[in-house]
């Protein structure tokens, strides 16, 4: 660094440091005064004497959520949507995004063009709607997975990278007597490894953290997914705000309780996977930015 | 005459040997556009066959009859839809909520980008990066309940300070006063990390030589980042306002919907939200795709004059 900073120079670097250190303060303390409400019994939530730190040390928000056969319900089906939905999603958009690719895939301006003249205008929802309807999907976990088995944003950027591939490279294989599917799985894919993995975290948050699909195409609440088991959880009480004093204090306690605990539930494994990714996303946003 | 005749036979042939080396061509590759069928019909059958389907806007629909067969009625359900008095606070809701969104957040991550480009400790910089960006991953049910805890009137953590210094509490999610400031606020708060990421990406691209030559030339860290920075990332921001013009109404269904409830809904149901809810939950299938419909040509038409200004100023547009 400088050490010959002007003072002007030294009074915008404090501001700096100060301000951007607020911004993420702001990103972070939401968190840990929900996960210190988890943690705190009812009546400590209630005095609003909670702050950062558990009050009165309680784990009965997790005990009443973990007995909560429906929550784990929901629970199991966001673990199965994301994990089948991503699986379908990578299939998918792989085997598209590979042909086009390769230059021998004679007519391909004509698919892209395609692809990119639904990002601009996007399916209405009710003719959608409709076709999942006619397809028989409405009421199935499928109708969660298959309408969006392809993001064309997330095609596009698979897609730019496989271009990169040498073509020497596959024609190699090809004289080699390998098949198409076989460079696909045996060459393009090993090669493009942080792509796959920036896809991967992509399309996983989706499908954990969707909640529209299924509020769409579900009517069924045994189908319901982890975020519109969350949404009921929390929305039932921002409507009972007013009776609240009214109410018994240990019921309507509980009730934020056992919502900050369903919360921290629902946002770890987010937490847990996001480190390990991050160093992946970012390249992935850029390549996705930078090919235009 | 011999001789013209002679040329048009052959460039016949051409045409001919032509169709056939293509044809060749996608028997020899077969493979590659098998293994992209697939996806293809994807395309068609979940995003095209749907656009089409938007014609219901012009007909009665009819679950038996289906896209094709149902009645024309023309114009009835537009006539219909703006005859009806919520129909406008919609829209205007509608607007007012885009036009704030891009006032407010679409130049936040480009001032939160210069002010982390200013950062030289790396390991602070990378520390806050990691943390900004985060928020971006959470959904939006999730983001809903921080608000709603937060600012919850009884054991909100806002209410909480502001009863400390001697207010009374406020119910912000029971006014539709604060509904928009909710919005917004909560956009900017998921939205700010994750958008300096592109901005961060063109700000390394700039030549550092220009910097240097700025210092030799007596320039301060403000004159820096007025001549250079900002004329550099120009290009980056143009493109990505155009990108947000274009999506000027289609801001998301999440959003929104996870923050709204009976009190607070007034002024913040969005027309994709009464779409879904007049449309799906009443089954209105014909008026609301209208709606749906209606939306489009403002976003397409939006898109269009911002793509002419943009490049009639800078010379940057989309197409």
């Amino acid at each position: 660094m400088n050490s010959k900073l002007s003072t002007g120079s030294k009074i915008f670097n404090i501001f700096n440091y100060t301000f951007v250190t607020l911004i993420s303060l702001t990103m972070i303390l939401p968190f840990v005064h929900i996960l210190a409400k988890s943690f705190s019994s009812g009546s400590a939530i209630a005095e609003g004497d909670v702050f950062f730190w558990p009050v009165e040390w309680d784990l009965t928000n997790y005990a009443y959520v973990f007995q909560d056969a429906s929550i784990w319900r929901a629970f199991g089906i966001s673990v199965l949507i994301t994990v089948v939905g991503t699986g379908i999603n990578l299939i998918a958009t792989a085997s598209l995004a590979y042909p086009l690719s390769r230059a021998e895939y004679k007519g391909r301006k004509l698919v892209l063009l395609g692809v990119l003249f639904t990002m601009i205008f996007s399916a209405p929802l009710i003719p959608t709607y409709l076709v999942i309807k006619e397809l028989g999907m409405i009421n199935t976990l499928w109708a969660l997975m298959i309408p969006n088995a392809i993001s064309a944003f997330n095609f596009l950027v698979m897609r730019s990278f496989f271009v990169q591939i040498p073509p020497s490279l596959i024609d190699a294989a090809r004289i080699d007597g390998c098949s198409e599917m076989g460079i696909l799985m045996k060459i393009v894919l090993p090669f493009s490894k942080p792509v796959m993995a920036t896809m991967t975290i992509f399309y996983g948050v989706y499908h954990w953290n969707s909640y529209q699909t299924a509020l769409y195409f579900l009517n069924d609440p045994s189908l319901y997914p982890l975020q519109v088991k969350l949404r009921q959880l929390i929305q039932t009480d921002d409507l009972n705000i007013d009776v609240e004093t009214t109410m018994s204090a240990a019921f309507m306690n509980s009730t934020e309780g056992i919502q900050m605990a369903t919360i921290i539930i629902a946002t770890i494994p987010i937490l847990i996977i996001y480190p390990l990714l991050q160093k992946h996303f970012v390249k992935g946003v850029m390549i996705g930015s930078i090919k235009e | 005459m011999s001789k013209v005749l002679a040329n048009e036979s052959s460039a016949k042939l051409n045409v001919k040997s032509k169709q056939r080396t293509v044809w060749s061509h996608i028997k020899k590759f077969k493979a590659l556009y098998v293994m992209s069928l697939p996806g293809i019909f994807y395309f068609i059958i979940f995003k095209y066959v749907p656009m089409l389907g938007s014609i219901i806007a012009f007909k009665d629909y009819n679950i038996f009859l289906g896209f094709l067969g149902s009645t024309w009625v023309g114009f009835e359900h537009f006539i219909t839809m703006f005859n009806n008095p919520d129909i406008f606070q919609i829209i205007k809701n509608t607007f007012i909520i885009s036009f704030y969104d891009i006032l407010f957040n679409f130049p936040a991550p480009i001032i939160l980008a210069l002010l982390l480009n200013e950062i030289r400790v790396v390991y602070f910089k990378r520390v806050i990066q990691t943390i900004v960006y985060m928020p971006h991953f959470l959904s939006w049910v999730i983001i809903s309940g921080l608000f709603i805890t937060i600012l919850s009137p009884s054991t909100g953590i806002v209410n909480t300070l502001i009863e400390a210094l001697g207010f009374d509490s406020v119910y912000f999610f029971g006014s539709e006063a604060f509904t928009r400031p909710i919005l917004i606020t909560s956009g900017m708060w998921q939205s700010i990390g994750w958008g300096t990421i592109i901005y961060l990406a063109a700000l390394s691209g700039i030549n550092p030589e220009l910097y240097e030559a700025a210092k030799v030339d007596g320039a301060n860290r403000w004159q820096q980042t007025v001549s250079i920075t900002l004329p550099s990332l120009l290009p980056t921001i143009t493109i990505l306002f155009l990108l947000q013009i274009g999506q000027f109404m289609d801001f998301g269904f999440e959003r929104i919907y996870t923050f709204l409830n009976p009190l607070n809904s007034g002024t913040g149901h969005i027309i994709d939200t009464y779409v879904y809810e007049i449309g799906l939950l009443n089954a209105q299938y014909s008026l609301t795709t209208a709606m749906g419909l209606f939306k489009s040509l403002i976003g397409l038409f939006l898109i269009m004059i911002a793509n002419f200004l943009s490049k009639k100023a800078t010379g940057n547009s989309l197409y």
